[in-house]
């Protein structure tokens, strides 16, 4: 009787693992299957690219066409990143990103805190802040060189005229691609501002109203760092985008007058377009070198978000 | 600032009290409201006068989209339509190929929209509900991508696509974005939140995997799927360097590079310029009238904790 019992227990404990190897075999696979198609296309398209793109940059791509490209090691990064085309390409980006990021943080910070009050109609005033996330580059950029287009812009008539005109003044062309990037992304600011601002929870803004801190005390010393990491987001991410802008580019200057905004993406495109992969891939790597820094920021971030989520 | 704004509705109380208080007083009272009101009156100003300025260039562009190139041109300018003619819209929609284009950027963004929600979900439910080896490696992978700035991988991917046959057609368009690192993090997080207990109830009802996915998990995701479609519905759309070398005539040109051509004509129609910015916005205003929350928080979902 009880070694009955002891073998039906030791049969069932022996099916048990069994369905339960099975399960675990059948889940594994079905797991695989699950990540196999997004698997393929970044193995396609991120992944291998990515890894081939370091290897182009070791061979040159001959002046003719038909030729074969010939290996010629570290020569060509050494000789493109050290080339005066790709300093002021590269400073010309950090000058771009620092014209753009920290005023479309200011601004659409500004628009968020004038827009987080009580009054009749704020929801109208809120919506026309955001207006500009219905434009795309495309569209934001063919309205501002529209706009000041010397013969037929309305700025010039304005008052806003330089000579020669303002998109192929070597002084001001690239203040104006910002201008226009910064009235682009600024719907984009105002709604992460205010979602931040909206995070915060009312009885912290009411306990320092009732302490009588001034607007702009409460403003530094509570609003402001309860928002940082929201500011710190939009700066990490914005620096990103900040790094990879070409529609703007491509549309208002195409990377003039005299290289003045010849962004690393346009000149990269620009590599491209003249058939020299060899140069194009150096660039690349260059741009993904400044970018992973802006993105281990972000990773960090997202890291974070992670361990809360478990 | 809120309690402001109830003190200045509730004046009814303030007669009652004005037996109580003194003449003096009562001037103090009314200087007071005096300057609630007028501080009233200057956030509304301010408010507007942004408000304008954030507009005007929008505005400014339907006017001129109504006007002829000839007043267009003209100095001062017309700030106002006054005898509109609609002509620009049917040049810039039939000779400047703006249906056609509007009809590929929206051709393209589905098929992005739906590869990249198909790939996502499938990618976060194994994540979050599957147990397999090498499972937290494969997670980093895929966060991996998020590293890699698409510049990066855009002059390989053009050989790639040229190779596979689909330069110049909705396939070479939308193949490499087929998939989201993003994504299937955001609704991995998002499937994380879905309780133990239901999928334990679901496996003893006879769901399957498949099942559990379909009817339960997805369903509960529903805000974080709603806000991933936002977000690569307006990274498909508004995308710019891919179409513009992968494709090379206007049968698979898309929206924003149609614009490029629009801009290039000359300035003898510079209103069927600014009719074609109106014919590329629009669709995504009235999308975003209409999913203005959605939106909202597919822009923020990687900016706030949700």
């Amino acid at each position: 009787m009880t070694s009955d019992t002891a073998t039906t227990h030791l049969i069932t404990d022996v099916g048990q693992s069994k369905r339960f190897l099975n399960r675990r075999r059948r889940e594994t696979g079905l797991g695989y299957l699950m990540l196999a198609p997004s698997l393929l296309i970044f193995s396609v398209f991120v992944f291998y690219p990515f890894f081939k793109n370091f290897y182009l940059g070791f061979f040159r791509t001959p002046p003719f066409p038909g030729l074969p490209a010939r290996y010629v090691g570290l020569d060509q990064f050494r000789e493109v990143l050290t080339s005066d085309y790709f300093t002021n390409s590269f400073r010309v980006t950090i000058v771009f990103a620092l014209l753009t990021v920290p005023a479309g943080i200011i601004l659409g910070l500004l628009l968020a805190m004038v827009a987080n009050q009580r009054l009749r109609g704020i929801g109208a005033y809120r919506t026309i802040f955001s207006s500009t996330v219905a434009t795309s580059v495309a569209v934001a950029s063919v309205i501002f060189g529209t706009l000041l287009n010397p013969q037929v812009g309305l700025l010039p008539w304005l008052g806003l005229t330089t000579n020669p005109s303002i998109l192929e003044n070597p002084k001001y062309a690239l203040f104006a691609v910002a201008v226009t990037t910064i009235w682009q992304n600024l719907g984009l600011s105002f709604i992460v501002m205010s979602s931040g601002l909206q995070a915060i929870p009312d009885e912290i803004i009411e306990a320092t109203e009732v302490d009588g801190a001034r607007p702009w005390t409460r403003f530094w010393r509570v609003t402001l760092p309860l928002l940082s990491p929201t500011v710190f987001f939009a700066f990490v991410v914005g620096s990103i985008v900040a790094f990879q802008t070409f529609g703007q580019i491509d549309l208002l200057t195409q990377g003039g007058p005299i290289d003045k905004t010849n962004v690393l993406t346009y000149a990269i495109y620009k590599a491209l377009r003249d058939q020299n992969e060899g140069k194009a891939a150096v660039l690349a790597v260059a741009l993904f070198g400044v970018t992973l820094l802006l993105t281990t920021a972000q990773m960090r971030i997202l890291e974070r978000r992670v361990h809360y989520g478990n | 600032m809120a309690t402001e704004f109830i003190e200045s509705v509730s004046k009814p109380a303030v007669p009652i009290i004005d037996l109580v208080v003194s003449e003096e007083d009562r001037v103090a009272i009314a200087k007071r409201h005096r300057r609630r009101r007028a501080s009233i009156a200057i956030r509304y100003v301010f408010l507007t006068f942004l408000a304008a300025i954030i507009l005007f260039p929008i505005y400014i562009t339907i006017v001129n989209s109504l006007l002829t190139p000839l007043q267009i041109a003209a100095r001062p300018p017309f700030f106002f339509p006054t005898k509109p003619t609609w002509g620009a819209y049917s040049d810039a929609w039939n000779a400047g190929h703006m249906s056609l284009y509007l009809m590929n950027s929206v051709i393209v963004t589905v098929l992005i929209v739906t590869g990249q929600i198909v790939t996502a979900t499938c990618a976060a439910y194994a994540f979050a509900f599957l147990e397999f080896p090498l499972k937290r490696t494969l997670f980093i992978i895929f966060l991996a991508t998020l590293m890699v700035p698409f510049e990066v991988t855009v002059i390989t991917n053009l050989t790639t696509v040229v190779n596979l046959g689909w330069y110049n057609s909705y396939a070479g368009l939308a193949a490499p974005f087929m998939a989201t690192g993003f994504g299937a993090f955001l609704l991995r997080q998002a499937f994380l939140g879905v309780p133990r207990d239901l999928r334990d109830a679901a496996a003893l009802d006879g769901y399957g995997h498949w099942r559990f996915m379909v009817r339960v998990a997805v369903p509960l995701a529903r805000p974080a799927m709603a806000a991933l479609a936002v977000f690569s519905f307006l990274g498909a759309w508004n995308q710019y360097l891919w179409p513009l070398i992968v494709t090379k005539d206007s049968r698979y040109r898309t929206l924003q590079i149609g614009l490029r051509q629009l801009r290039a004509t000359s300035l003898d129609q510079v209103n069927v310029t600014f009719a074609g910015v109106v014919i590329a916005a629009l669709p995504l205003i009235i999308l975003l009238v209409i999913f203005q929350k959605q939106l909202v928080r597919g822009l923020t979902a990687g900016a706030v904790k949700g």
